[in-house]
């Protein structure tokens, strides 16, 4: 049967780096033709990006690159399994003169890298497209970056004229695994279902392990063995665009139907309608079937015309946050936290709103208006630690808050230990979407310079 | 007494939350599809929008896909802002997938 496979290397920017080399080993083994995808870019992580870049040219693609391809680029390189990732963030052409690099130092033929554009728009020209698509009110003085999603067909037609690393910006998760499909089978830009079908397998590949047990695990619930050696997942896509996922041989973790189907679903909206910018998709007659240890199988997933726009994610300057947090344990412990929550409010809540946790009683549940926290009945616990939170844009305020909290070691209620403040700029992000004929995509590819 | 038994959302389902901007969906998956009808009935949307009451979401919509004993849950402005503006810990919601397990349900 023809068959391609794409493996998963990460699913987000700070992923294990020890997680690719066994599903190379594994896409060696079956054998065929394969690709390697590398998902980095988390809604936030490239403005984290375009500021590195700002400190420094050199910087703005993923500081974890060369650890996590390193290991594999001589075998994926020797075995024409192609490597695909949204790895260069805001610096896409930094990143191809970093696998340069490490190509050369591991003595391996230069490979041919290209590098897909488009998606920055966060020059002048850039910044115009943005002012015309928003909708919102926005206040462009403290405007830092934005980026549109690119697609697959980019990706494609750099692999069929000849890529071997194919890098890319921001570009939508699923088309890392659509592009590599799309230059193997041939399909057409409306081919919906089988667009569709393939987009859907990299939607399951793109989160890496949160398709193969993490994110999934509860023990004695939802059991997952092996979980400290979690194998990444690998789908096996056949030529209508349905998909067969498995992991990486001699790994922990678990591909099961459950798996498959708390992943299919994570971060989708109406099913009937998941928008890329490839393809329309609808799960209303998807089907999901175990075919074998750890192999699940994605079948009747429908497509439907591209949307006529491109998503673009605009960031601008949020202010800082500020937190800070101190312990109380032992006797009457959760009533001296509370005092602290008192007094913090009594001396700060003028300057900022502010956010409690009290951390053993409720930490992530709550919500920023401190409902649901206000709501629980006071108790006796015996360890409990307060968190302070607040947004300001005066960097002033936010300081006298963690200095106050600080000061909760003399001068609040007793007992009060390991107090941490910390405090960080903070991006703020709205969405447009942008008629994509304003935004086209290319690809060139990288080119050794002299001084290289 | 009637002849309904009370149990929480955990013993019959499991759920998954993500994130988008300030909107999360949360996705929730009968263990068994023999359950998948009683879930249908008893987690409306109107029973998640109050069990969610305190976040204030602007609305919640469900979608169903029985093929798949599931449903997907999705709650607009449900994260005080999203990612870059909650003062959560967890400003992705990534743990309301357990709020939403301990909906009491009558089988």
């Amino acid at each position: 049967m023809n068959t391609f496979l794409i493996g998963c290397g990460a699913g987000f920017s700070g992923d294990r780096v020890d997680a690719p080399p066994p599903v190379v080993r594994t896409l060696v083994r079956r054998g065929g033709p394969a690709a390697l995808m590398f998902e980095n870019l988390a809604e936030r992580t490239l403005a984290t990006a375009q500021l590195a870049r700002r400190s420094n040219p050199a910087l703005g693609y993923d500081p974890l690159l060369e650890l996590a391809v390193g290991p594999v680029l001589a075998d994926c390189l020797a075995h024409g399994i192609t490597i695909v990732g949204n790895f260069g963030a805001a610096n896409p052409r930094g990143a191809a003169r970093a696998l340069a690099r490490m190509a050369r130092a591991q003595g391996l033929a230069a490979p041919r890298i290209a590098i897909v554009s488009g998606d920055d728009l966060s020059d002048a020209a850039g910044r115009a497209i943005v002012r015309g698509c928003l909708s919102t009110p926005w206040d462009e003085s403290r405007f830092v970056c934005a980026s549109a999603y690119q697609g697959a067909f980019e990706i494609a037609d750099a692999i069929r004229a000849g890529a071997q690393i194919v890098v890319t910006g921001r570009v939508a998760d699923p088309s890392l695994a659509l592009g590599p499909a799309i230059a193997h089978f041939g399909w057409r830009r409306d081919d919906w279902d089988a667009l569709a079908g393939a987009t859907f397998a990299g939607h399951l590949l793109e989160c890496g392990a949160q398709v193969t047990g993490g994110y999934f695990c509860d023990p004695g619930r939802k059991d997952v063995q092996g979980m400290e050696d979690i194998g990444y997942p690998i789908a096996e896509i056949a030529s209508d665009g349905s998909c067969t996922i498995t992991k990486a041989d001699d790994t922990g973790g678990l591909v099961s139907v459950q798996t498959v189907k708390e992943q299919l679903l994570y971060e989708v909206h109406d099913p009937a309608a998941y928008l890329t910018p490839d393809v329309v998709c609808d799960l209303s007659a998807a089907r999901v079937q175990e075919t074998g240890p750890h192999q699940v199988r994605l079948s009747g997933v429908r497509g439907k015309p591209r949307p006529a726009t491109l998503k673009a994610t605009v960031f601008t300057e949020g202010g800082w946050l500020g937190e800070g947090e101190i312990s109380y344990a032992g006797r009457n412990a959760e009533a001296r936290a509370r005092l602290a929550m008192d007094i913090m409010q009594k001396r700060c809540g003028g300057d900022m709103h502010l956010r409690f946790d009290l951390i053993g009683l409720s930490s992530i549940h709550g919500d920023d208006h401190n409902r649901l926290l206000s709501r629980l009945p006071a108790g006796q616990l015996r360890d409990v630690r307060l968190r302070v939170a607040g947004r300001h844009d005066d960097e002033a305020r936010v300081d006298r808050l963690l200095r106050e909290l600080t000061a909760l070691w003399t001068g609040g209620p007793a007992g009060g230990g390991g107090v941490r403040t910390g405090k960080r700029k903070r991006l703020s992000n709205i969405s447009c979407y942008i008629p994509r004929e304003q935004l086209p995509a290319r690809f060139d590819f990288h080119e050794e310079g002299p001084a290289e | 007494m009637s002849d309904t038994a009370v149990t929480t959302l955990y013993d019959l389902a499991h759920a998954r939350t993500g994130d988008k901007g300030d909107h999360i969906n949360i996705s929730l998956i009968a263990y068994d599809p023999a359950h998948y009808d009683t879930l249908v009935r008893e987690v409306t949307p109107e029973r998640v929008a109050a069990h969610f009451a305190y976040r204030e979401p602007a609305a919640v919509r469900r979608y169903l896909l029985p093929h798949l004993g599931a449903m997907n849950f999705v709650l607009d402005r449900a994260l005080d802002g999203g990612v870059n503006a909650s003062l959560n810990l967890d400003m992705h919601g990534k743990a309301l997938s357990f709020h939403l397990l301990d909906m009491p349900i009558e089988l």
